[in-house]
């Protein structure tokens, strides 16, 4: 679609930004010792630190992937929502009490607390830096995303700058200030949150035909599915703007699929989905297209444009059918929400790429009308299809999932090194409650704002990150921009939570501990930074490679990575005497090692990063977890066992 | 490690896996019990859903209440008490 800059949007984002950038510098001067750098002294209060947890972690992620993962499929995404709160019992009940006793700044502390071994240091300190990293690429996918509606910048313009503010942030301040933006931009994206969700109830449903921009999508019978083209280009002329049609003999896939393609007088080419009417009736609808001809993008048969009013993809998400036959329904309550929704029908776009016989791809997104039930129930999107599978196999995909979700949170170092700017474990509990409450009441409102999303007539077919912010806007300009801007500086905060974690982890386990380095504090603080750069850049080159994928299925990678490297010897540790340093050394390793190449190997992997088929994937199903989880922590006993005797 | 704080959290984490392994395995093998609608005409896959986060935060207030500071707590405030 093309985003029209809006200066309303523009001033209230630059005003935001400008305030978190000040009081990064404000609160940055006060921090100068590297335990102030890399755990604020230990000094940050529960509460604030609880509500920054819930910074950290409501990420362009949650926000984005989960919201737009509800927008296209239904409720799979809020499956999503339910996993990662259900990993912070994991980070409460287990990990948050030791984590704080043993460790001064990075997770590798308190791994290694029993055995001071620069080995564990290394692995520990590798492992940080890969989960950060994989966990990086959504959040400035994610930045990117954001920019593009409201500044009209291309997206990775939006990455760039979301890499050289947080930069800038990271060099400048640490974790006292890191924590402080992190608090207000969470109490700030939940409370957002809260208001979009009323808004949504308030406006209710209304049936339509197509989205906020007016278009309404046609469809034409039924006639007779014997008839002839040529009966069927009469039929299609006797339509405003098809006069003149033609139909467009189907070459290559074409002949294979159920598509009509059409071309008017003027030349353009319109494709529509041939339906089943019942009776040897059919019905021919609407579709949108998206192609590359001659290094040009084309949607429905014309050049795209560039500028408002010049061909582009027409927005969609509308409620097709009411219960009762109503057109409108009004002010909806929370209950009523579900249940009016659950007997309409909405009309869903899924996609289908048909290759012509001159070798250009076009991308046909279809109606797909869709009764409510089914977009309230689990399994509808490719990504959990196979729960509507009878094979095992094909549920393994999902359980795998749920498994890593579960695992994932208490094995991110960025949410662990959160540990150590409290005073003490009470502190900590304290604040991982806070955390859950906010949290969880955010990922409430993901169903809302999802759905709501879906039905706003604004969603760009395609892309899946992009319905929360659209479907602000079509509510109210304002809200667009505080939403867009709470939304960015929340991925701003994310971001430098990363960093600080990896620079943690070169500064104090690879350089300090493991190379036997020896620096005053101030050269660590300084080390720290100059990593905190050079993993930003990395981040920023990856962030516009992956660009396509939706960013909360990249994040449920970084989980996977994170629980599998990670949690074996946390949780071992804690209830295992048995535990020996080489056998911490190769669970880490293993986990890591074995979960991102699964990840490489997957299906996943193949069609959306390489574009290759994805039949020619190596590994059974995506999801490294339900694999690489139970192969750490089997390393880890059958290593320690075999080398208990010689400690 | 504090054994009475740990064993708390040990038995409410055990709940919470049961309540999530339940939300799991009714997903994946038997999803057509989550599209009925039990009450107000929400279906199942919501209400559950929904009652998993719930079920996370009382859990997690009844941990707080229940744990009471460690001996290297007390010890570190040991002047001012």
């Amino acid at each position: 679609m093309i985003y029209e800059t809006s200066y309303k949007a523009i001033a209230i984002f630059f005003a935001f930004v400008a305030v978190t950038l000040g009081l990064s510098f404000y609160l940055g001067g006060k921090a100068k010792s590297s335990q102030g750098y890399f755990a604020a002294h230990g000094q940050i209060p529960w509460f604030v630190n609880g509500i920054a947890f819930a910074g950290d972690y409501l990420s362009a992620a949650s926000f984005l992937g989960i919201c737009g993962m509800i927008a296209f499929y239904g409720y799979d995404g809020f499956l999503y929502s339910i996993g990662y709160l259900a990993g912070w019992i994991v980070a409460l009940f287990v990990v948050a009490e030791p984590m704080k006793r043993l460790g001064k700044f990075t997770f590798a502390d308190a791994l290694d607390a029993k055995f001071n071994s620069p080995g564990i240091k290394l692995a520990v300190g590798i492992s940080t830096l890969a989960v950060s990293i994989f966990y990086l690429i959504p959040q400035m996918v994610g930045a990117g995303v954001l920019v593009q509606p409201l500044l009209g910048f291309s997206h990775w313009v939006g990455v760039v700058i979301v890499g050289a503010t947080v930069i800038v942030i990271v060099v400048t301040a640490g974790m006292v200030s890191t924590t402080w933006v992190q608090f207000l931009k969470g109490s700030l994206l939940v409370l957002f949150s809260a208001i979009l969700t009323f808004m949504i109830w308030a406006r209710g449903f209304e049936t339509k035909q197509g989205g906020v921009d007016g278009h309404v999508f046609q469809t034409i019978g039924p006639i007779s599915e014997s008839a002839s083209d040529s009966a069927l280009a009469e039929t299609l002329a006797q339509q405003p703007g098809l006069e003149e049609s033609e139909v467009v003999q189907p070459d290559g896939e074409w002949a294979d699929v159920p598509y009509v393609r059409t071309r008017n007088g003027a030349g353009t080419v319109t494709v529509w989905r041939k339906e089943d009417a019942g009776d040897g009736m059919v019905r021919f609808s609407e579709a949108q297209t998206v192609e590359t001809r001659e290094g040009h993008v084309w949607v429905n048969g014309q050049p795209k444009g560039e500028k408002k009013g010049e061909p582009e993809l027409h927005p969609v998400g509308y409620v097709s059918k009411l219960p009762g036959g109503e057109t409108k329904t009004g002010p909806l309550g929370p209950f009523s929400f579900f249940s009016t929704l659950q007997n309409s029908e909405v009309v869903l776009w899924p996609k289908q790429v048909v290759t012509g016989a001159d070798g250009v791809k076009t991308t046909v997104y279809y109606q797909k009308p869709t009764p409510g039930n089914q977009i309230l129930r689990p399994g509808e999107s490719p990504t959990f299809k196979g729960i509507r599978s009878d094979k095992l196999l094909d549920k393994l995909n999902f359980l795998s999932l749920m498994l890593a979700l579960f695992c994932g949170t208490a094995s991110l170092p960025h949410i662990l090194i959160r540990y150590y700017t409290v005073k003490d474990e009470s502190s900590a509990r304290k604040s991982t409650i806070v955390g859950i409450a906010s949290i969880g009441f955010f990922y409430v409102l993901t169903l809302y704002m999802g759905l709501g999303a879906m039905t706003s007539g604004s969603l760009d077919v395609t892309d899946s990150n992009m319905p929360a912010p659209l479907l602000a806007r079509s509510l109210n300009e304002w809200l667009f921009a505080a939403i867009s801007a709470i939304a960015f500086t929340t991925v701003l905060g994310t971001v430098s939570g990363l960093i600080l974690a990896s620079a943690g982890a070169v500064t104090h386990d690879l350089m300090s501990s493991y190379l036997k380095i020896e620096m005053s504090d101030h050269e660590k603080v300084r080390v720290a930074k100059l990593a905190s750069v050079v993993v930003g850049v990395i981040a920023v080159v990856l962030g516009i490679q992956f660009k396509s994928l939706n960013v909360s299925y990249l994040v449920g990678w970084a989980f996977s990575v994170a629980a599998s490297a990670n949690l074996p010897s946390l949780v071992m540790i804690l209830f295992w005497k048995g535990v020996t340093r080489q056998g911490v050394i190769t669970a880490v390793l293993v986990g890591m090692i074995s979960s991102l190449g699964w990840i490489l190997l997957s299906a996943d992997t193949f069609t959306g990063v390489y574009g290759l088929s994805a039949d020619q994937a190596i590994v059974p199903f995506s999801q490294p977890g339900i694999v690489t989880i139970p192969l750490g922590f089997l390393t880890l006993v059958v290593v320690s066992l075999m080398t208990g005797g010689k400690k | 490690m504090d054994t009475r704080n740990s064993r708390i959290g040990l038995v409410l984490f055990a709940v919470y896996l049961l309540l999530y392994g339940g939300f799991v395995y009714l997903n994946a093998f038997a999803a057509d019990v989550m599209e009925t609608t039990p009450i107000a005409g929400v279906n199942l896959a919501i209400l559950y859903g929904f009652g998993l986060i719930v079920a996370a935060l009382v859990l997690a207030l009844i941990y707080g209440l229940l744990c009471k500071p460690t001996v290297g707590e007390i010890a570190a405030r040991g002047g001012k008490k």
